[in-house]
């Protein structure tokens, strides 16, 4: 922990402790954050029980309105109303996600450097200039989900970041290929594992720097990808700027953001965040019963498939009889989306829908389909089935991490 | 998910306008199915040039409310992270918020005084305790 650090966080203590006795919710001194002089814009998510409301800020840098999770380390969520606009989520509505709290404020381009380390031939020390002129440069969509997508729907709930279905987003992803750099450093024989971290820090001395890991094969799948820019800009700095990995059809954990250290392993990775962090029940599905002992636990890895209904919500009315138009998103996790069904029956019966667009397996992509809702209460059930013929189930998964939920989505609105 | 604005000083009305024309509707139903974010387009330019970034985050101005009761979570909680996200937990058995204060102290290391710990799970039992 660096000086600074230690002088923020005693002012912050004692911030806290000079007005401990004040009760309510206590306005810190000096903060540069001006509550009253900011609309209170909030958004009440469709969470089934506990705190609904939340904040919906335009305070941080290079982002629009976002769902307030938590400001320090932000916790940032996407409004859902921006995934009925189209299958890429914009780079200012892109949802955020930090583990630790110093996070570098300034990335000087020029004095940058990519570390390849390990058990390589040559140690390498690559300049941005290096990798985005030096290496063939790739384009992919791909969606970027959090582990803990929708974890405010786990019930019996769990802690942690409780949010609605917005921490994920789609983007066009450019970059080069992780296996590129690793040839450029030469992988030796034996080695097993990569492992990744950035620029972020943890607060505290002795705690466990994030950093994670693919299997030595994965690694060099030529998918996986170093980017530099994301929907035709470089990233915004809370998305990782100036490179973040990017992991196709695994969860949001292993793209790490502001990748500055890469990390080739002759042996397994028994750090922190991959042993003991980010863990589910070996299970179909990552489901488990609430309490249940003796059951195998491994790291998350493949994401599963969802669907979701963009251009209705909870409590809409619809014209009885009348021909209605639903559509929205789906992505098939670890591969491409074979089809999406609706059923306005309670699942009895599915009813295909068109699918929009391919922007390529690992992307949203967009179904509609018309439906003749009858009168009194709808409900609109949402199902994708992927590529493998894996569909989404009807019920919610379980696991004390809240992690990789995918049930059927319904929406539940009435007509007049 | 429903919106609701709660104005609160100058310029309120124009901010939450802003809000809402950002993240409200702005296509009717039934509009054709196309991408928002265009992707790099066709002909442009091979070089990709990355600019530095310089930013400011902003900071939490809330404290966990309760007064004296407070006093341990805030002393050795808010160092590491601001308080909203716990206060947006849903409601946790004794036994699981004791969990989580010892993952904070043995996993992630944080510095809580072993006598603090006490206070710290009797408030969040006692504020985000299952009733």
């Amino acid at each position: 922990m660096g000086e600074a650090m230690r002088r923020m966080i005693g002012t912050t203590r004692r911030s806290f402790l000079g007005q401990a006795g004040a009760g309510g919710l206590a306005l810190v001194s000096g903060s540069a954050w001006i509550a009253s002089a900011r609309a209170e814009t909030t958004v009440d998510l469709p969470l089934p029980d506990g705190p609904r409301v939340r904040v919906v800020t335009t305070s941080f840098p290079q982002k629009a309105a976002m769902i307030l999770q938590r400001t320090r380390p932000p916790l940032l969520e996407t409004p859902f109303e921006v995934f009925d606009r189209g299958v890429f989520t914009p780079n200012d509505s892109f949802f955020v996600r930090w583990h630790w709290a110093v996070i570098p404020t300034e990335v000087d381009v020029n004095t940058f450097r990519l570390s390849v380390r390990g058990h390589v031939g040559t140690e390498l020390s690559m300049t941005l200039k290096d990798i985005v002129d030096g290496l063939p440069r790739v384009e992919l969509a791909a969606v970027n989900q959090c582990s803990g997508n929708s974890r405010g729907y786990t019930a019996p709930p769990v802690a942690g970041a409780q949010w609605s279905n917005g921490a994920m987003g789609n983007a066009k992803w450019m970059g080069v290929r992780l296996k590129d750099v690793l040839d450029r450093a030469g992988v030796k024989r034996g080695a097993e594992r990569v492992r990744f971290a950035g620029l972020d820090e943890p607060v505290v001395d002795g705690a466990p720097k994030l950093m994670k890991s693919l299997d030595i094969d994965h690694a060099r799948d030529g998918e996986v990808m170093i980017a530099y820019a994301m929907n035709g800009e470089q990233l915004p700095l809370l998305n990782g700027f100036p490179l973040r990995l990017v992991v196709p059809g695994w969860y949001s954990t292993y793209w790490v953001k502001m990748l500055d250290r890469i990390e080739v392993l002759d042996g397994p990775d028994d750090s922190f965040w991959m042993k003991s962090a980010y863990l589910i029940p070996d299970t179909p599905g990552a489901t488990m019963k609430p309490g249940q002992t003796g059951v195998n636990m491994v790291p998350i890895n493949k994401m599963v498939p969802r669907s979701f209904v963009t251009n209705l919500k909870d409590g809409d009315t619809l014209k009885a009889g009348a021909k209605t138009l639903v559509r929205g998103i789906a992505f098939g996790g670890s591969t491409g989306v074979k089809s999406v069904g609706i059923s306005i029956d309670g699942g009895a019966s599915w009813l295909p829908t068109v699918l929009g667009r391919d922007e390529g397996k690992y992307s949203f992509r967009q179904w509609q389909r018309e439906i003749v809702p009858a009168a009194g209460a709808v409900s609109v059930m949402v199902r994708c089935t992927n590529n493998d013929g894996l569909a989404q189930p009807a019920t919610l998964n379980w696991n004390a991490g809240g992690f990789m939920h995918n049930a059927i989505e319904i929406v539940h609105v009435t007509t007049s | 998910m429903s919106l609701s604005v709660t104005p609160v000083g100058f310029g309120a009305a124009l901010l939450a306008g802003l809000v809402l024309a950002i993240i409200g509707h702005p296509e009717p139903p039934g509009a054709i199915l196309v991408p928002a974010a265009a992707p790099v387009p066709a002909g442009a330019p091979q070089t990709f040039v990355l600019k530095s970034v310089s930013i400011d985050l902003p900071t939490s101005n809330i404290a966990f409310p309760g007064g004296t009761k407070a006093e341990a979570i805030n002393a050795n909680c808010l160092a590491c992270h601001s308080a909203g996200m716990v206060l947006t937990q849903h409601n946790l058995s004794r036994a699981t918020w004791a969990g989580v204060v010892d993952k904070m102290i043995h996993a992630y290391k944080a510095p809580v005084g072993e006598k603090d710990v006490p206070a710290i799970v009797d408030y969040l039992t006692e504020t985000k305790g299952l009733k």
